[in-house]
């Protein structure tokens, strides 16, 4: 079996080391920061938390019916394609950051993707 | 809609309706105080059914083993048989030692507990008037240097408690402290880190009892308060900080007013803008915000953009009850 890229990357440290720097970049990015002004900064955290641990391929217990519950106050909302590409580019640029090669962030992004429309109820 | 069952009385739960709304809207008494997950004065036990994950978040392991959770936290999401037997909250009772009027709205209070309480600085505790009403105020003293707890309560405008306190409460009168809880206080272990701590209002209590406990403690780092009011009557502790900034040369007191021009020794600002102002790069340091829960909420979202990690941002909103 090959390593999956969460332990590549370092497991939950890596989430941990993550978390602070995507969720940053998402805050200060007005393409998409009304989606994730939340009440409670932590408990927004601790989602992202959960969402980079699996796109990162680690243990997580998300499913196709969580991520359409999960977001859909923000489809009413307006939360389309160009979001999600917006929230991948900031994921791929928190990796750059982190030193991850380029392989690795497309193989980050082809997860992200693969519940694109779980996330936008289609 | 689930049940809930309480003293062998069945109760009808309505739609996103919690435990302790539903209690109180059939004649229940449930203590409780700030609603919003932080107090835990509504601390209730499951018999039957299990609480939601909402409802256990800030409780202890052990508590949470043993079916503890928060009634207004709980929008049961099966049916439910509830307890009111809350776990050691209010084991303590106080006698008051003092009562010092430190500006127009604030009393300070000096506490006599009973028995000695273990705490740390800038934590919170419940205080219980006879009747039941409870409400949360944080410590200002350090266990090393002061033999008492020191509340600082300021009025609010309707206040049950804060205005019985200033108007009514005496010297010599009994009152009933919780367990001190919350993670408002110094971390010990990182002397040169610097600290940047923001206080409206009485939210200067813990933000005191902070910085006391990391000048105690040998720190070495830059120790930064900007304490916000409207007007300069507002502030409070004045001398004492100023004598604190003379005897410590890393620590460094603003004051912030918002409401009135500049003057000299006065920042005309609100606190959290005089702050984030002069240290607009964060990284690395830690930051404590107490007072105004807007203020909070918003400091704490700049503060993490300005580059403080999350979990080194503390902070205790004053929630008031209503």
């Amino acid at each position: 079996m090959t390593q999956s890229l969460y332990d590549t990357l370092g497991g939950e440290a890596a989430v941990n080391a993550a978390v602070d720097i995507f969720y940053r970049k998402v805050l200060a990015d007005n393409r998409i920061n009304r989606f994730f002004e939340s009440v409670d900064m932590d408990k927004q955290a601790s989602k992202q938390k959960a969402f980079l641990t699996m796109v990162f391929g680690g243990p997580n217990k998300y499913t196709g019916k969580d991520m359409r519950t999960g977001h859909a106050h923000l489809v009413k909302m307006g939360l389309n394609d160009s979001h999600v590409d917006a929230v991948i580019e900031n994921l791929g640029n928190t990796l750059k950051e982190l030193g991850v090669k380029d392989a690795e962030i497309a193989k980050v992004a082809a997860i992200a993707n693969s519940v694109r429309n779980d996330v936008l109820s289609r | 809609m689930p049940r809930l069952t309480f003293e062998a009385h069945g109760y009808e739960l309505r739609e996103n309706e919690s435990v302790l709304e539903c209690l109180t809207r059939h004649g229940v008494t449930v203590p409780h105080s700030c609603k919003s997950g932080i107090c835990q004065s509504c601390m209730m036990r499951a018999v039957h059914g299990v609480p939601t994950a909402e409802a256990i978040k800030g409780l202890k392991q052990t508590q949470q083993a043993d079916g503890y959770f928060l009634a207004c936290s709980c929008v049961p999401q099966v049916d439910m048989e509830v307890t009111l037997d809350a776990p050691e909250l209010f084991l303590v009772p106080a006698t008051v030692q003092s009562l010092v009027k430190l500006n127009s709205k604030i009393t300070r209070v000096r506490l006599q507990p009973a028995q000695p309480i273990d705490y740390r600085p800038g934590q919170f505790v419940n205080v219980r008037r006879d009747d039941g009403l409870i409400r949360s105020y944080s410590l200002a003293s350090v266990p090393q240097q002061d033999d008492y707890l020191e509340l600082h309560v300021q009025r609010n405008a309707g206040g049950q408690m804060s205005g019985w306190i200033h108007d009514q409460l005496k010297a010599g009168d009994t009152l009933q402290v919780s367990t001190p809880r919350g993670e408002c206080y110094y971390r010990p272990g990182a002397l040169d880190l610097p600290l940047l701590l923001i206080g409206t209002g009485s939210g200067l209590a813990p933000l005191y009892g902070v910085i006391r406990d990391a000048l105690r403690s040998g720190h070495r780092g830059p120790v930064w308060l900007f304490h916000g009011s409207r007007a300069r009557n507002g502030l409070y502790l004045v001398d004492e900080l100023q004598a604190l900034a003379e005897r410590h040369k890393n620590f460094r007191y603003v004051r912030c007013l918002s409401g009135e021009p500049e003057v000299d020794g006065f920042v005309s600002a609100r606190a959290d803008a005089a702050a984030l102002q002069q240290h607009p790069n964060l990284k690395n340091w830690r930051v404590f915000l107490c007072g105004h829960p807007d203020m909070v909420k918003a400091s704490k979202r700049n503060a993490f953009l300005a580059g403080a990690a999350l979990r080194d941002i503390q902070a205790d909103a004053f929630i008031s009850a209503h």
